[in-house]
């Protein structure tokens, strides 16, 4: 009797109540997890739904079909009054991703530069970098914009004294006007043969490492580089009988009409992120650099390689890996920063989608909308960033 | 850090904690002995804080005018500065009880976020301000002009639509606060800045370094009548706001004022006995105190002692009453009979 019970009690155990399982409850949280959420979310969604119908406050997307009525500064597309607030969300859009993403470029170059000048010989240079990250680091992002916004504003003359620093080209407090060429036919052959020149130095530069690999003989690629993408326009340039017509701009009435125009207020912008985000970056990157151990630099110097071809062939590469992931986090920074935009007048994407909430009443709407579009943003850095990583990650054997 | 606080409000209609649910906001304000007046960031005339945090105004009175009804108390109403952005959250929020300040009455307002309009306090009118050394003399001038102008406003959508319709050119430069828009006017940055006319009157006399190098040029491109507004679904709070702007005009036309309100009582006119309590019924259709309409008067002032006061002849800004006079006086402020 005993033996009997204590085996069938054995046999229960080995069968094991399923909910017991591991792998059953492993599941079973993340369901209920999922479920949670989800019921929270519908709950939110329900709540705000009855609320609104009772106060009588539209509700839906529809509103994007509808037309926005409002002009827009700053637009990389064409977009009048006339036309829908759902395209006027792009047209924000798209001025958020040009200022992410020319401020994203304009930091790494600039963050790398001072982050090496951190570390530099000379003291002069060392302090100067120093203070310059100390002062941008520690003060806020929005100040620094409105600084930059004033100087912008008051440092320079109306449009009518505008000064010329170049010949067509003007700066006033409506920002920098500058000429630009005209599209004809001929640009297109002459974009097709930089094309063919970029494909032919990647070529060379890849014929040059092979010799420089099997008789260390070395190659200017980067002067044959250089030729092959400028003469081969230049030539079907000057063979189409070098057809150049500016649009100049010119004081018609009150402002620039004509060329190009980059407003104070997206100068400002630009410069006060650059600046910014490049304290934080110089000090990433030379943590980085300081992360490779110097018997690295000592090696590669007993070697006989020269100074900058130490930084470059050997710390540098070993350094980007101790600099990938916390560069991603200053990407998304700053292209998160740039909503600051909204204080000093720029139209990028929360201020165009702050105007429409305001126009129509529908926060909730607007306020998704611009979670999912800065959160999709965000994704799409971390993702590229992570896949560059994984190719720079030192490849174990 | 706007969005963040606009965000806020969303996130208090989505979970219903606030007074969200439309309801009695009569019930509500009796027991917080006080009047929540959402009013601007600061528009002489309107609503403006001195230094003392005290404030004056065309808005900031009629609110007063409303406690004083409510309440018994022209003191008892609290001011909550809100951005052009911010205003509407604040209201459908039920972080404040009503909406006085300087806001343009629009079908799409009414019917999409969920609000109903009192009474017109200003007829109003869209113009444009100019520095005079542009030599400018009318607004069809602005072709290829900046124009400074706040976000969310009809302003903003009436600046559109004028040089739509004149097929003209020009770019905004849209900030939300409204000192940062007055700067970068004063600053240069902006040919010309746009606003409802008196609004452009208080920004010339109280902000400008020297108001004389600037002018409002002729046009009036909209109509633009600022009213006070309530969440729409409180019946018993609307018509209390109603027929407090209603009195406030009715006790002009019938020449009571904050100095002879206590002689009226005896008048002669029904209509006037009616309006002050004296012979009682009205204040009980309200829901409120018989002397509701005696107190706003004596504590306040009747309309026209407000206009005169905040933006008429006896303040800095010296507007006309213009179409804001009077029905009898050719105006449009025509009051429905209390009865």
């Amino acid at each position: 009797m005993a033996v009997d019970a204590r085996g069938s009690i054995g046999a229960a155990t080995a069968q094991s109540s399923w909910w017991r399982e591991e792998r059953f409850r492993h599941w079973a949280y993340q369901v209920a997890a999922v479920a949670i959420t989800a019921a929270v979310i519908g709950y939110f969604w329900h709540n705000a739904a009855v609320n609104m119908a009772r106060q009588g406050i539209a509700a839906g997307f529809g509103f994007l079909n509808r037309e926005a009525g409002f002009e827009i500064s700053t637009s990389l597309i064409s977009y009048t009054p006339a036309d829908t607030y759902g395209r006027a969300l792009l047209v924000g859009l798209l001025n958020t991703l040009m200022v992410s993403a020319i401020g994203c470029v304009l930091t790494t170059i600039l963050g790398v530069l001072l982050g090496i000048a951190r570390l530099s010989s000379n003291w002069l240079l060392r302090k100067v970098t120093l203070w310059y990250v100390e002062v941008f680091r520690n003060t806020p992002l929005l100040l620094q914009l409105v600084v930059w916004w004033d100087l912008l504003r008051f440092g320079a003359p109306s449009p009518r004294q505008a000064l010329q620093i170049l010949p067509d080209v003007y700066v006033s407090n409506r920002g920098l006007a500058y000429p630009v060429p005209i599209w004809r036919e001929p640009h297109l052959w002459m974009l097709a043969a930089m094309l063919l020149g970029i494909l032919a130095t990647i070529w060379v530069a890849r014929w040059a490492k092979h010799r420089q690999e099997r008789t260390g003989q070395q190659f200017h690629t980067i002067l044959v580089g250089c030729a092959l993408v400028i003469l081969p326009p230049l030539a079907v340039f000057l063979a189409a009988g070098a057809p150049l017509d500016l649009d100049k701009p010119a004081l018609a009435g009150f402002n620039f009409q004509g060329g190009t125009t980059i407003s104070p207020e997206l100068a400002a912008l630009l410069f006060g992120l650059v600046a910014n985000t490049s304290a934080f970056v110089a000090e990433i990157v030379r943590s980085g650099i300081q992360a490779v151990s110097w018997g690295q630099s000592e090696a590669a110097g007993a070697l006989g390689l020269r100074q900058g071809h130490v930084l470059r062939l050997v710390v540098l590469p070993q350094a980007v890996r101790v600099i990938i992931p916390p560069m991603t986090s200053e990407y998304l920074s700053l292209t998160k920063n740039s909503s600051l935009a909204v204080g000093i007048g720029f139209a990028d994407f929360v201020s165009v989608a702050n105007t429409e909430m305001n126009q129509t009443g529908q926060a909730i709407e607007v306020i998704a909308i611009l979670m999912v579009v800065y959160l999709t943003i965000s994704l799409i850095i971390s993702a590229s960033m992570n896949l560059y990583n994984r190719y720079m990650a030192l490849v174990e054997r | 850090m706007k969005s963040l606080n606009l965000f806020g409000l969303a996130l208090a209609v989505a979970l219903g904690a606030t007074p969200a649910v439309a309801g009695p906001t009569l019930d509500k304000i009796k027991a917080a002995g006080v009047v929540t007046c959402g009013v601007s960031t600061g528009l002489a005339g309107f609503s403006m804080a001195d230094q003392q945090g005290n404030y004056t105004g065309l808005d900031v009175d009629t609110c007063r005018a409303i406690a004083a009804a409510v309440l018994g108390d022209a003191k008892k109403a609290k001011f909550v500065p809100t951005s052009a952005q911010q205003r509407f959250t604040a209201l459908q929020s039920g972080e404040i009880d009503i909406l006085v300040r300087n806001t343009t009455e629009t079908l799409a307002r009414e019917a999409d976020l969920g609000f109903n309009f009192a009474p017109v306090t200003y007829y109003d009118g869209q113009g444009f301000m100019v520095a005079k050394k542009l030599g400018v003399k009318s607004a069809k001038e602005l072709a290829g002009a900046t124009v400074c102008v706040q976000p969310g406003t009809t302003t903003e959508l009436n600046l559109a639509d004028y040089f739509r319709t004149n097929k003209l050119q020009f770019k905004p430069l849209v900030i939300e606060k409204l000192d940062e828009v007055e700067n970068a006017f004063f600053s240069g940055r902006c040919d010309a800045y746009t606003t409802d006319r008196s609004g452009l009157a208080a920004t010339r006399i109280s902000k400008a370094p020297a108001p004389d190098d600037y002018v409002i040029l002729p046009e009036v491109i909209s109509k633009e009548p600022l009213a006070p507004a309530v969440r729409t679904g409180d019946d018993e709070w609307l018509h209390i706001v109603k027929w407090v702007v209603y009195a406030l005009v009715d006790a002009e036309e019938k020449g009571v004022t904050s100095k002879n309100v206590d002689q009226m009582l005896t008048s002669d006119d029904p209509e006037v006995k009616r309006m002050l309590g004296a012979t009682p019924g009205m204040g009980k259709s309200l829901h409120l105190d018989e002397k509701w309409a005696y107190n706003a008067v004596k504590q306040v002032g009747n309309y026209g002692e407000i206009f005169d006061r905040n933006v008429g002849k006896d303040s800095p800004l010296k507007l006309d009453r213009g179409v804001n006079a009077l029905w009898s006086n050719e105006g449009l402020m025509y009051a429905m009979p209390i009865r």
